[in-house]
């Protein structure tokens, strides 16, 4: 059995924020962390790793510099790292990208009992897309938002957390899992770990190494064959402080409705 | 000199930098208060191999190397003095002793469990009237009819002590021979006549255990003996050149602790209708507080590169315990200085830091016995 984790190298949003000329982000002079919710795709394949022996297999598409991201994985116990890297695939939006990662998919080779994990959402763009476009290029079942993942033989049961309780699903291999934050506790990397990532496998695929799948096209990758168009990109002002008040009596009550009325909420 | 970190160690480094945010920064005033050893802490760093990180991978350590171990102790001791000397005490006074002297079926039988940090270890020189003279041992160690050694004897001191199940010890098998008469042991917490004493209460490194071992005929198989009979002393005084590794280790991380903190708070403190960052005053305090820090981190990380090469390092690490240890001390106090009234309180760290720093400069050598070990390699009589 193998487990594919798709991750993503993203600025730190912690920090300011670079923007191109074009709308797109000027990564290269941004701090650059995991996206957070592929961290807990991570420790679910590892998890999984630990009760069935999968191997686990962490895939990104990014810049060579990403390399950095995909060895911390390594170090936290994964086997093997692969990342997709092209001057070709640069400017991706979600379609192109995961046109490019479900045919790195391909090229790894998905069999019957594998699985797929991603994160929910990166917290750049913030849409959810990738993951759930990767299953349809795959023709995959896909389950998102997994907040608690069970294996027995060849299915999944999988607690969906929606946004007004949880929807529980079963879903054969293969097939591809989209997790949240609440899946559990992305561990940190060891120390042993960290010593060993540097002579764990480590691959890189080009442009080159997956041009004969039919998913890469020149018009349904790169910047040009990316159907989202960037109108503007902005740094939001930031909100003021909000103001609490505790207490649910009668004069509380009278104090916010006297607030919401002064500023012309009610 | 080349200080470039490999990205083993860059990424090690920040491995820690994150454990240390996280899990200890958390507890580090509760631990203090309370004189609390964190033992959950100690069970995570076990998790992720910290409790024997230059260790290899065949007797269960995490195969890293020194310099790794030092920045691991420099980067808990930023955030909290007393996890960073539990750390150091077990690696340096107990796995390393054992790992450099012991037989091949001393090391399969003790460290498996110490480097995987199962089990804590400690190390017992110090003895009531044998501090910074290590020579006058008064722990006698007498052979039985079964060739095995009897202990009889008090140790004081003993960081780890009341936690440690497993203990490097030194006792005078032949009090005629002076230091040569000195011989080491492992002795096991469960070896009938081994008991601890006293916890002694402290300034600093409150979270920490440090108590008397008492030993009243306590029978240690012949197995036990650490290296040759009367190689003890030399075992011991080997075994502290790697320990000042540790402890330099860990007054650089508290000094480096107290210039992030003062930073920090300088920037946001207003008087004078300004930050007092603004102020000349503390803008060069904080450009000394840091200078003589990165100094001492040259010197730190120049004698663990050392000690991971094989190169003599004796100098080098007494060097940098002295160093490293009076620039804590002067710049967590000057931390407090900057904080003014509110550094004085437990409200803020700088008071614990500048609490926690002060041990640096006495314990594994007095700033006084690393003066004597530098000048003697001098050549200086």
């Amino acid at each position: 059995m193998k487990i594919i984790v798709c991750v993503k190298q993203v600025p730190d949003t912690s920090g300011k924020v670079a923007v191109n000329p074009d709308g797109t982000l000027n990564r290269a002079s941004m701090a650059t962390i995991t996206n957070p919710d592929d961290l807990n795709a991570v420790e679910a394949a590892l998890q999984l790793k630990e009760e069935t022996g999968a191997q686990v297999i962490v895939v990104s598409m990014g810049p060579p510099p990403a390399e950095g991201m995909l060895r911390e994985i390594l170090a936290r116990s994964a086997d093997k790292a692969v990342l997709v890297s092209g001057r070709e695939f640069g400017g991706s939006d979600t379609y192109a990208t995961s046109q490019i990662l479900a045919a790195a998919i391909n090229k790894i080779g998905l069999e019957d009992d594998d699985v797929v994990f991603c994160g929910r959402q990166a917290i750049d763009g913030d849409t959810a897309q990738v993951g759930p476009q990767i299953a349809e290029k795959l023709g995959l079942p896909q389950v998102s938002y997994a907040a608690d993942i069970h294996k027995e033989g060849d299915t999944l049961t999988i607690k969906r957390m929606l946004e007004d309780g949880y929807m529980t699903i079963k879903v054969h291999t293969p097939c591809l899992i989209t997790c949240i934050k609440e899946l559990n506790t992305p561990r940190y990397m060891s120390v042993g770990g960290v010593f060993e990532a540097y002579s764990k496998p480590y691959e890189v695929l080009d442009y080159n190494a997956l041009k004969d799948d039919p998913l890469i096209d020149p018009s349904t990758i790169g910047l040009k064959g990316s159907p989202t168009n960037i109108l503007t990109s902005f740094t939001p002002p930031q909100k003021g402080a909000g103001m609490m008040l505790e207490g649910a009596d009668r004069a509380t009550c009278e104090k916010l409705a006297g607030i919401m009325a002064a500023k012309h909420m009610i | 000199m080349d200080f470039h970190l490999s990205k083993e160690q860059e990424m090690v480094r920040k491995m820690y930098r994150e454990f240390a945010e996280t899990e200890v920064k958390p507890l580090a005033e509760e631990i203090d208060e309370e004189e609390r050893f964190p033992m959950e802490t100690v069970e995570k760093m076990a998790k992720l191999g910290m409790m024997g990180i230059y260790f290899p991978k065949q007797y269960g350590g995490a195969g890293g190397d020194v310099l790794s171990y030092a920045m691991c102790v420099e980067e808990l001791a930023k955030v909290c003095g007393t996890t960073a000397v539990i750390v150091s005490a077990h690696t340096s006074l107990c796995c390393a002793p054992i790992f450099e002297h012991g037989t091949e079926e001393q090391k399969m039988k003790y460290l498996p469990d110490l480097l995987s940090g199962r089990k804590i270890g400690a190390f017992g020189l110090t003895e009531p009237g044998a501090g910074t003279d290590a020579s006058g041992q008064q722990t006698m160690a007498v052979k039985n009819e079964n060739g095995d050694y009897v202990l009889n004897g008090t140790k004081c001191f003993i960081t780890n002590g009341n936690v440690a199940d497993t203990f490097v010890i030194f006792a005078m098998t032949d009090k005629s021979k002076g230091n040569h008469g000195i011989s080491a042991f492992i002795v096991e917490k469960s070896f009938p006549g081994f008991s601890t004493g006293k916890h002694e209460k402290k300034m600093g490194i409150r979270g920490s255990s440090t108590c008397d071992l008492i030993f009243e005929d306590c029978v240690v198989p012949k197995e036990n003996l650490l290296g040759q009979e009367g190689k003890g002393f030399k075992i011991a005084m080997m075994t502290l050149d790697g320990g000042r590794i540790g402890i330099a280790a860990q007054a650089l991380g508290l000094g480096e602790g107290a210039v992030n903190e003062a930073i920090k708070y300088t920037q946001e403190r207003v008087q004078f209708g300004r930050r007092i960052s603004q102020f000349q005053n503390t803008q060069f305090q904080l450009a000394d507080m840091h200078t003589r820090m990165q100094a001492a981190q040259f010197l730190v990380y120049s004698a663990a590169m050392k000690k991971q090469n094989h190169e003599p390092y004796s100098m080098d690490a007494a060097m940098a315990k002295l160093f490293a240890a009076e620039a804590a001390s002067d710049v967590t106090r000057r931390a407090v200085q900057l904080f003014g009234g509110y550094g004085y309180t437990r409200e803020y760290p700088v008071e614990r830091m500048m609490r926690d720093a002060k041990i640096t400069e006495i314990y594994e050598g007095t700033s006084e016995v690393q003066r004597m070990v530098i000048s003697s390699h001098l050549g200086v009589k």
